[in-house]
Parts: C-alpha cells; structure tokens; sequence
C-alpha cells in the first residue's frame, strides 16, 4: 500500500501534525510520499519524496486548487490511498479530493482495526468499523490517534503550482481572542461540562478550582452557551493542557474535549454517567451528581 | 434569490446506544429524535440571510429519512423557512455520505440554489463529508466550519474556525455552499404564532428511490462500544464516602495535596 500524506502549513510553519500523519503511514506499514503547500525554506524533517507547492503562489488556504494539486500527486505516483489530518484544513479538503479520485472516505480515524479502519460516533459513545469499497481511498486521522513519527531526513522535493479560480479569495487569518487565562500553565485545572446544569452552578466549579489552587475550565458547550467565557475553554478550539491534576466535572467526554486534556498527568472525572466516554481516559471515575459531589470535596479540601 | 438548508435528524446523545439487528447502527427503540444541533445553526443563518434580502429571497429545507424527520423538518418551516422538501427514505441509515450527497445534490440539480447552508457535521455520525460532498456534486465553491458569515451582493464572506482559537477569513462568489459550526449564531426558538402558521408550509415529498443514482463507497462493517481500556478506577456510593476516597487517591497518587 502507498500514501500520500497531506502535510499541513499554517502562518509559514509546517505544523506538528504532520508527523502524525508519518506515524499513521509508520502504524499501518505503508510506503509513502508527502504532499504539501508550504515553502522551499521551511522544509518538513521528512526522508522520502516531497510534492511541494509554494505557498506564497497557492496561498495557505484555497481548497480547491490545493485539490487540483493533491490530485495530480496522487496520478503521478499512483497511490492507494490519500491521508489527511481530521483538522480544519483535512476535513475541508479530504472530501473534494475523494470526490475527485472517485473514492470513498472515512473520517477521523482513531485506529486501524482488523479489515478496516475504527472510527468514533455518537458523540465518542460508539465506533464504526468502516472500509472504503473503492479502488483508492480518502481517510482522515483523529488529531493525536496515531503517533507523532521522528523527525529527521531531508525530503526529495518535486515542485508544483496550478492557477486559482478568481471566485474565491483567502483574506486572511484573524489572532485567537486575548487570553485572560493562560491555562497551558496551570498545574491543576478544574473543568465545567455540560452535566453542571446551569450557569448559575458554575460558582461550584470554581470554588472548587479555587480550593484546589487551581484555575477554572470549560467545555465547548458550556462556552458557547456563555455560562464560561471562551478562555477558558480546554479542547482543539479552545487550549491544549496538560496539568498534574485535571478534574472533568459533567463532562461527557466530546473527542474535542478529550483531545485537548488526555496528556494530563492525572485526570479525575465526575460524571452520573458510569458510561460517559470520559471515563476511558480518567484515572478515577466519581459516579456521582456533580451538584452534590462538588461542593462535599470543596468543603473537605478547605477544611 | 434561492437558498436551500439541509437538516438530519438524529437522536439525543445523552440516549444509550445499542447496535441494531445488522450490528452496523444503533436501534432505534428508546430513542427520541430531534434536529442535528449544527443543522440550527444553519437554518439559523439561512433565515436571517432571508431577513436581510427581504421578499425576494426563498429558503427551503431538506431532510432525507423515515416519517419522523418530519418533525425537524416542521421545527425548520416554524424557525422561518418557507417550504419544504421531505425525501423519504427509511434505509438513510445504511447510505454512506456519498450517497446521501448525491441525493440532496440530485434534488438540488439544475434549480438554481445561489446559496446552500449544511451543518458542519452530524452528532450522531460525524464524518464532516455530505455538505462538502455536495457541492463538489454540484460544482459550487464551498467553505466549512463557519463560526462567522456575512453576504453582500453575491460575494460571501465566511469566518472559519481553525485550531487552537485562531480563525480565518474567505471570501466566496455564490453559487456556494457554507458548513455551520456551533456558536456561529443563536439559533431561535420557534414561536407559537409561527409554528402555527408553519402547519400551513408546504412539505413536497419525494422517494428517495426516484433521486438515487449512485452506490455506495464506504461500507460500514459493525457498530460497537468502544473496548474499555480498564486502567481508570470506578468510585460508586455514598457521596461522604467518595470524598474521602477520592482525597486518599491524590495524596497516593498526585502530588498536588499534601
């Protein structure tokens, strides 16, 4: 089997997760050449062959003509199999590629299984056994499913470029909003889910954040829902953490979620839900009604 | 102008979940549907894009399955969209994002849609696939994960969600085609008044057996529980002794009591 692997590019840096994608190719014992839009000067540590289009001509961002390029990569060495991180960039792309190869996709990927590939569902509650029945393939890696492949080696480049269609335009990338927490520092977090209920529960939270000399977390839902403003929030659109302590509380569990706290040292989770997919990852599930469990653990911690 | 909104059904995802008699989706028994919650967000800017144009501008909504999917579609029409379109298809579970793709885009084909808004994904399934997939099948610019949009005299320009709180901006001609994300706005509630005068929308039904022309290109092989990793210790019981457990845990194990 041969991949071609879609490296990603963002603000001129190649980024970390594209040696995920050369761990998944390592994972499944596959060949593979590297595809990405990025720069001469700023080179992947990859040793195979790289297809490389310049980003100051084919901007960081135009799905479609890094389609056409991706396409004519994959002709050219004739793959089985196109790979991209499930990211903002992958999963935008990945279906136009798949329609393009007339191939089937799978999506998010998180191990390879026995004649296909395992994926999650029902909000990371179940997985699916899927498997593409086309001539090529389209998968998508769940961010940090696979490991992140040693750097090293320079790559064999082979250049591309292609012309853009005039009826798109990339204007631009606008910063994260100002952090008021700066929560990749903080050695225990203490995080709000949807399982808290209200917003005027949140003060629970946090005085249990506060009685462990902690700083307060959040999920997305309890984000969006404005119970928690957005710097707090620990996930892939939020920030990556990995504290001594993390203590999930009516949290569920969201792949995003789990995405952006699984490297903490030591995870405690307190959930209703003895099946809450959270519970894969923590070291001590709490079976217990947060509103009542929170406040018995701050008192005993204060007194 | 013309704007389509494709809405899924899917259930609540606090439900158990258990396979169903092929073991390659869950049952249906004990489950309770409701609208995809990124589909709100896209009915939801569909509406005020109507808003903002006025009387000559159109939504219509689409969803394909069983009969229940009727009941999102008439959550749709009292949220603001004015018809409707119901492709009833009781085997929409065993379709892959191909084929469902293809359905909405065989539907879609050659009415002259200027804008269509999709989820980013499906709660129950996620593979971030049919919007996109449609329209590459109708040959349309597309952008995804949509937490900002705005349109003005054919151009759209979308804010797109990127890792780590870091967004970026795109400017699209129409005919286009835009995924939602959570948070792009706040979906509505629908009023009394207008889910009365919902009931009067038209909801044009079609089999989905007249539209499907292509096959499948994935197969889905089992649906199962996750296999327990078995490391993480389960605290069941009275709440006094919790505490006292989980406090002798971290002493035991973590260094941050003392």
């Amino acid at each position: 089997m041969k991949l071609l692997l879609v490296g990603e590019f963002r603000e001129g840096k190649v980024l970390d997760s594209t040696y995920e994608l050369v761990g998944f190719a390592e994972a499944s014992a596959a060949e593979s050449v590297l595809f990405m839009v990025g720069s001469e000067g700023q080179l992947p540590a990859y040793a195979g062959s790289l297809y490389l289009a310049e980003a100051s001509h084919c901007s960081e961002y135009n799905p479609d003509l890094h389609k056409k390029l991706i396409i004519e990569a994959a002709g050219k060495e004739n793959v089985d199999a196109v790979v991209f991180v499930h990211s903002s960039y992958g999963w935008d792309l990945a279906p136009r590629v798949a329609a393009a190869l007339k191939a089937g996709q799978v999506s998010e990927v998180v191990a390879l299984a026995d004649g296909g590939y395992e994926v999650g569902c029902c909000n990371a509650k179940m997985r699916r056994k899927v498997q593409p029945s086309t001539a090529k393939k389209v998968i998508t890696i769940q961010a940090g499913a696979f490991p992140v492949a040693k750097q090293e080696g320079a790559p064999k480049v082979t250049k591309l470029t292609a012309a853009a269609d005039d009826g798109f335009e990339f204007a631009g990338y606008e910063p994260a909003d100002e952090k008021g927490v700066d929560l990749a520092k903080a050695e225990i977090i203490v995080s709000a889910g949807r399982g808290v209920g209200r917003k005027d529960n949140i003060p629970i939270i946090a005085a249990l954040a506060r009685a462990f000399g902690g700083e307060l977390g959040a999920s997305r839902p309890v984000v969006d829902a404005e119970w928690v403003s957005h710097d707090h929030q620990v996930g892939t659109t939020g920030q990556t953490v990995s504290p001594k302590l993390y203590v999930a509380c009516g949290i569920s569990g969201a792949i995003q979620h789990l995405a952006g706290m699984k490297k903490s040292d030591f995870i405690v989770a307190i959930n209703k839900d003895k099946d809450a997919p959270i519970g894969e990852i923590a070291d001590v599930l709490v079976v217990a009604d947060v509103l009542q469990f929170v406040p018995a653990l701050t008192a005993r911690l204060a007194g | 102008m013309k704007i389509l909104v494709c809405i899924k059904q899917v259930p609540d995802l606090e439900s158990r979940f258990k396979p169903d008699a092929a073991g390659t989706w869950f049952a249906e028994s004990d489950l309770a549907f409701r609208m995809n919650e990124y589909d709100e967000y896209a009915v939801e800017q569909a509406v005020r894009l109507k808003e903002q144009l006025g009387e000559d501008a159109e939504v219509a909504v689409l969803s394909i399955g069983p009969d229940r999917v009727v009941e999102a579609i008439k959550k749709a029409l009292a949220m603001g969209c004015d018809r409707a379109v119901h492709i009833q298809d009781n085997e929409a579970q065993r379709k892959d994002p191909w084929q469902i793709a293809s359905l909405i885009a065989a539907y879609a084909k050659g009415q002259g849609f200027d804008l269509v808004f999709t989820g980013f994904q499906s709660q129950d399934r996620g593979s971030a696939q049919v919007g996109v997939l449609v329209a590459e099948q109708l040959g349309i610019r597309c952008s995804t994960t949509l937490i900002g949009f705005s349109y003005d005299n054919g151009v759209v320009t979308a804010k797109r969600e990127l890792e780590g709180g870091l967004k970026g901006v795109v400017k699209l001609k129409t005919p286009a085609l835009v995924t939602c994300q959570l948070g792009l706005n706040v979906p509505r509630y629908p009023t009394l008044p207008n889910i009365m005068k919902a009931k009067k929308k038209e909801i044009t039904a079609i089999s989905a057996a007249e539209l499907l022309k292509e096959g499948s290109r994935a197969q889905t092989l089992s649906f199962h529980a996750p296999a327990k990793k078995g490391g993480g210790l389960v605290l069941e019981g009275d709440v006094g002794d919790l505490v006292g457990r989980l406090v002798g845990i971290l002493k035991e194990k973590t260094a941050v009591l003392r």
